[in-house]
């Protein structure tokens, strides 16, 4: 198996995640998935380096900081504040499951229709890049949209994120320092994000909370 | 030429021998993870030969109908075998376009047995067929899109060839979407063989059967036929996935694959609950979308 069927087989692992969060049911599913889904794409970038020529000592930092971050961090404080919060732990769709699934599906085609035109700058690692780029995106924002709770707006956030770091790497033979910072920005929204979002469900428990102690006494804490 | 034939025969030796011990399979690796030790290897083929040689009985209300649905059914998936490579790279029989002749045998053999479930005029086994055509007219597009993906892939359109040695030298180029399309494959496998998660073949209560339902008024060698009939399609269409799962393996392996696939489908059944009826509609169109995602990647693959 060579490093550009490595690439591929990741990027359609990529789309199947995108679909699969489409149909989870289960808060906590969808989030490991999400979690999969990072993991697939962190080493892209360094075998997008090694496919261009040498790979270099930040390659490998910044593969470390992206799983570090995206893998264990973003996915563990999702989890904990599903279980501290108590939420309930199934998605609330405003649009089904397999609804979802087929608009999902034509989301897909269309970005393969105008994806599948576009060419990279430099040279592609992938003939993939574009449409699993532009179809992670809008899954991402179908996600978004189409849930009702706070955290599902951020696995959704998250997807989209994925998506751009996709599209990025379009960009990596031409000028690597660039989507380098790129790739950091992101990790830094996204800490920033996680955080405002996180701060607002806290609040939202403190709501909730409060109604319980009306009726139960002490609630947990 | 010797070599074909020699195909040939293996071949033909494998649909008749073969479909029980994939049940004997599942059924050992179901009892294994219960604990238990499980019927014997040969237990299959012990029921059909008691049933083989029962008489059978047949209900007043029913017409001719009901004693042709396991004869058709079991010709169809017979003759769709036959065009379907097992042992080796090619078929026992072939010839350009002949994957829409199997898509279509296997429909006609789900028409025989449907037909002859609602003859019995029995409610129960008209609810049966009712669901048996609802999940397979939702399976049906997924195994017409995976051929269709692997006709494009191959520039073949019998199955013999598309299935062979083309599919083993683009293997490099369309490997994501050839497991996509094995992936397709296998959900459809678990609906047309009635399955856990579709269908749960060991059920006790009508009202939940699907397929077992179906038979419920056939006995003795009718009954055989059906339960045969059923184990050969799991043979036929875990053949084809075979083929498009792993096409660079020698053709030993893939005949020893073939038990192992039943031994997947069986840690399938045992770890996995059915699904809800309304949830099945999802799982097969996520195969049919697995199935469309190949497609794409495989016209992609044509223009890049």
């Amino acid at each position: 198996m060579d490093l550009q069927t490595a690439i591929d087989g990741a990027l359609v692992m990529v789309l199947l995640l995108d679909l699969g969060l489409l149909t989870l049911g289960r808060l906590a599913t969808a989030i490991k998935a999400l979690a999969l889904q990072c993991l697939v794409l962190a080493p892209l970038p360094l075998a997008a380096e090694a496919m261009h020529g040498s790979v270099g000592g930040h390659g490998w930092l910044i593969l470390g900081a992206t799983i570090g971050l995206k893998v264990f961090l973003i996915p563990w404080v999702l989890l904990r504040a599903i279980r501290t919060g108590e939420i309930h732990r199934e998605i609330e769709p405003l649009v089904g499951f397999t609804a979802s699934l087929a608009i999902g599906a034509g989301l897909l085609a269309v970005a393969f229709a105008v994806g599948g035109g576009m060419r990279a700058p430099g040279l592609s690692i992938s003939p993939l890049l574009a449409p699993a780029g532009l179809g992670t995106v809008a899954i991402g924002l179908l996600i978004m949209i189409s849930r009702v709770k706070a955290i599902t707006q951020v696995v959704g956030y998250l997807v989209v994120e994925n998506g751009v770091y996709i599209f990025g790497l379009l960009l990596v033979g031409r000028m690597p320092a660039l989507v380098e910072m790129g790739i950091l920005l992101d990790l830094f929204v996204a800490v920033f994000i996680m955080a405002i979002v996180v701060h607002h469900i806290r609040r939202t428990f403190d709501h909730i909370d409060t109604h319980l102690l009306g009726g139960n006494g002490e609630a947990s804490s | 030429m010797i070599a074909r034939v020699l195909h040939i025969l293996l071949d033909l030796a494998l649909i008749v021998a073969l479909p029980p011990m994939l049940i004997a399979v599942i059924w050992k690796v179901k009892a294994w993870f219960g604990g238990r030790d499980g019927p014997g290897w040969m237990q299959p083929y012990r029921d059909l030969r008691k049933l083989w040689n029962k008489s059978a009985v047949y209900s007043r209300t029913t017409t001719w109908v009901f004693r042709a649905g396991p004869v058709v059914n079991l010709a169809a998936l017979g003759t769709a075998a036959l065009l379907v490579p097992i042992s080796g790279t090619a078929a026992v029989a072939g010839f350009p376009g002949d994957l829409i002749v199997v898509a279509y045998l296997l429909a006609l053999g789900k028409m025989a047995t449907v037909l002859a479930a609602l003859d019995t005029g029995s409610s129960f086994e008209g609810m049966g067929a009712a669901r048996e055509i609802t999940f397979g007219a939702m399976a049906e597009p997924t195994l017409f899109v995976a051929l269709a993906a692997l006709a494009i892939a191959t520039g073949q359109l019998r199955l013999g060839a598309m299935l062979g040695p083309v599919l083993a030298a683009a293997w490099p180029g369309m490997m994501p979407a050839s497991l996509l399309i094995a992936a397709a494959l296998f959900i459809v496998m678990l609906t047309e063989c009635s399955r856990i998660p579709v269908d749960d073949p060991t059920t006790h209560l009508e009202l939940t059967m699907v397929h077992e339902v179906m038979v419920l008024d056939h006995g003795g060698p009718e009954l055989a036929m059906a339960t045969f009939a059923a184990a050969l399609k799991l043979l036929l269409l875990g053949s084809i996935l075979l083929h498009v799962a792993m096409p660079l393996a020698p053709w030993p392996m893939k005949v020893v694959a073939l038990p192992l696939l039943a031994a997947v489908v069986g840690v399938v059944e045992s770890t996995m609950a059915r699904l809800r009826l309304y949830r099945v509609p999802l799982l097969l169109g996520s195969a049919l979308v697995l199935a469309g995602l190949a497609a794409l990647l495989v016209t992609m693959g044509g223009k890049a």
